[in-house]
């Protein structure tokens, strides 16, 4: 048997795989965006028809889908420095001479990570309950009123938006752990040595030599928060007044739900450009700023 | 000594931060052994004073969540074997056997990398739709079976086996299928073990596309059992900690068990920018 018949039988089941279950769906999807499949066209196709960029004229005038943009972008925009700002911050601790066991620390600080979504967010439903949760008892002890939590479209929001800072952190912790790690610790002394504060070490080493795991991190922190779906799914039903619906939720509820299954896939696709374009700009002005 | 001080803090820091991290998971296993009226109470309590497994026999005897427990350990375990075949062999070929476009169809898969599967669940529901296969487990598993980043973690690694103990198998005429089962799987080991608990965790943590293609409930998984559940018995909250218990304990002990490998995978997919 010639090795290249061999490669082939070696990389073909998973190419296979990839091109049936991902890339013709991704092309699939595109086209359905531009025709009305509905549920009458998913009893017979015959019902299709091509509609070109009607869906997508239809969502510009949607204010449901502008809402659902406001709130994905909303968790994106608060929810990604947070969560980056409390990896760093715990990675820092954990790097720190100082720290004892680091490895217990490390391990519980991730554990989160890697627990069930749906079953987690459970947890925080209860926690921020408003008549018996446990966050509106400990607000009670120094005398402030309950906060209706879930229920009150202000809210809503900044509690999920906590519970995925929660869930998250300790992912983006590890690998500024990592790369903390590889700062050589000679640089710390000269700079102690100089008198530098550790304010102006963190600021003049830690920072600058930590740019490229940082960017990294942005990005797939970024690209992970536009997908913000099954949050507002368990915690919120997507209420109060809609106002947890992202736009994946939206998605799957005209999808799954009404089965207006071209629409939706426009949906998808906005969400897909939205990404693509906020993380163009994003390297793009790292970019010109590392130029000046 | 201004030492003292700065150690104080960061230890406390530390301990706050973990606590933070721990306590709703604590408070989750303590509440699964409440009986129900306790924990309707107000302030609510943090200790189970008299446990009882009532919440257990509930959920097992009238939930049926032994019935989601097996669909979530079967629909882990087989997209588990087979997308490691799948991607092992892949990722050995593609970092160590020659063919055409072998480089330009590596790009193109992690160039794939950026579009977001949420796009790809509408059409491919259609298409499971046709095949029959909505509903089913397979519909589950099916866009799980080969992945971009398992077949770009397996090539990192094979990247760095001798090609020199290859060439020798070769010119002692050992066929490539005897190579890679006699020399490359033992060698892969390590990585293999990573891949496995990655994609076990991400199969049984899983939500959105079970969502979507396991339309009843003879065919839930764990999280969309709970979900379902949740939304039935919203106010009976000790019931579903001990739904999230049931479905959270396995993978963190799957976790604890193999930390290391999963750190180190996680750590290896995250230097490909």
């Amino acid at each position: 048997m010639s090795k290249g018949y061999a490669a082939w039988l070696f990389v073909l089941p998973a190419l296979i795989v990839l091109f049936l279950f991902f890339l013709l769906p991704v092309l699939a999807g595109f086209a359905l965006s531009l025709t009305d499949f509905d549920l009458y066209a998913l009893a017979d196709i015959h019902n299709l028809r091509f509609t070109g960029l009607h869906n997508y004229l239809i969502l510009l005038h949607r204010p449901l889908f502008w809402a659902a943009l406001g709130h994905t972008l909303y968790f994106v925009a608060a929810g990604v420095p947070l969560s980056i700002t409390a990896s760093l911050g715990t990675a820092l601790l954990l790097n720190s001479k100082l720290a004892w066991c680091k490895s217990f620390f490390r391990t519980a600080l991730f554990a989160p990570v890697v627990t069930t979504l749906v079953a987690v967010a459970l947890i925080w439903r209860y926690l921020f309950n408003t008549r018996h949760g446990l966050i509106n008892y400990l607000f009670s002890l120094p005398g402030i009123h309950p906060v209706n939590w879930l229920g009150d479209p202000r809210w809503a929001m900044p509690t999920i938006i906590l519970f995925a800072v929660w869930k998250n952190f300790g992912y983006n912790m590890v690998i500024f752990l990592a790369g903390l790690q590889t700062i050589p610790e000679e640089l710390y002394e000269a700079a102690r040595m100089d008198g530098a504060s550790a304010f102006s070490q963190f600021r003049h080493i830690t920072l600058p030599l930590l740019k490229p795991t940082l960017l990294l991190v942005v990005i797939l922190t970024m690209s992970g928060y536009f997908q913000l779906f099954s949050e507002p799914y368990v915690i919120t039903e997507g209420g109060p007044l809609q106002s947890t619906v992202s736009v994946l939720y939206l998605m799957y509820r005209d999808a799954f739900k009404w089965w207006e299954l071209g629409l939706a896939s426009a949906e998808a696709f906005v969400l897909f450009l939205l990404m693509f374009g906020v993380t163009a700009v994003f390297l793009r002005l790292v970019r010109r700023g590392g130029e000046r | 000594m201004s030492f003292r001080p700065a150690k104080v803090l960061i230890n406390g820091l530390l301990v706050c931060v973990t606590a933070v991290s721990l306590l709703p998971l604590l408070w989750m296993l303590s509440v699964s052994f409440m009986p129900k009226e306790a924990a309707a109470g107000f302030p609510p309590p943090f200790l189970a004073l008299r446990p009882t497994l009532e919440n257990y026999r509930r959920l097992f005897v009238y939930a049926g969540m032994a019935r989601y427990l097996l669909h979530s350990v079967l629909v882990a375990s087989v997209v588990t074997l087979i997308s490691l075949w799948f991607n092992v062999t892949a990722g050995y070929a593609f970092a160590k056997l020659r063919f055409a476009g072998r480089d330009r169809i590596f790009h193109m898969l992690l160039g794939a990398l950026v579009i977001p599967s949420q796009v790809t669940m509408i059409p491919l529901f259609i298409m499971l739709k046709w095949m029959g296969l909505v509903n089913a487990y397979a519909g589950a598993m099916a866009p799980m079976l080969a992945g971009v980043f398992g077949i770009f973690l397996v090539r990192q690694y094979a990247r760095t086996l001798p090609d020199e103990l290859l060439e020798a198998a070769r010119i002692d005429g050992a066929g490539e299928m005897r190579i890679f089962a006699r020399i490359v799987l033992p060698l892969l080991k390590p990585i293999i073990v990573t891949l496995a608990v990655f994609t076990f965790l991400a199969s049984w943590n899983d939500f959105m596309w079970p969502l979507i293609v396991l339309t009843g409930q003879d065919h839930y998984t764990l999280p969309v059992a709970l979900a379902a559940l949740s939304r039935e018995h919203t106010q009976d909250s000790p019931m579903m900690m001990a739904g999230s218990v049931v479905t959270v304990l396995p993978v963190l002990l799957l976790f604890l068990a193999l930390q290391r490998y999963y750190i180190q995978g996680l750590l290896a997919g995250s230097v490909k920018g």
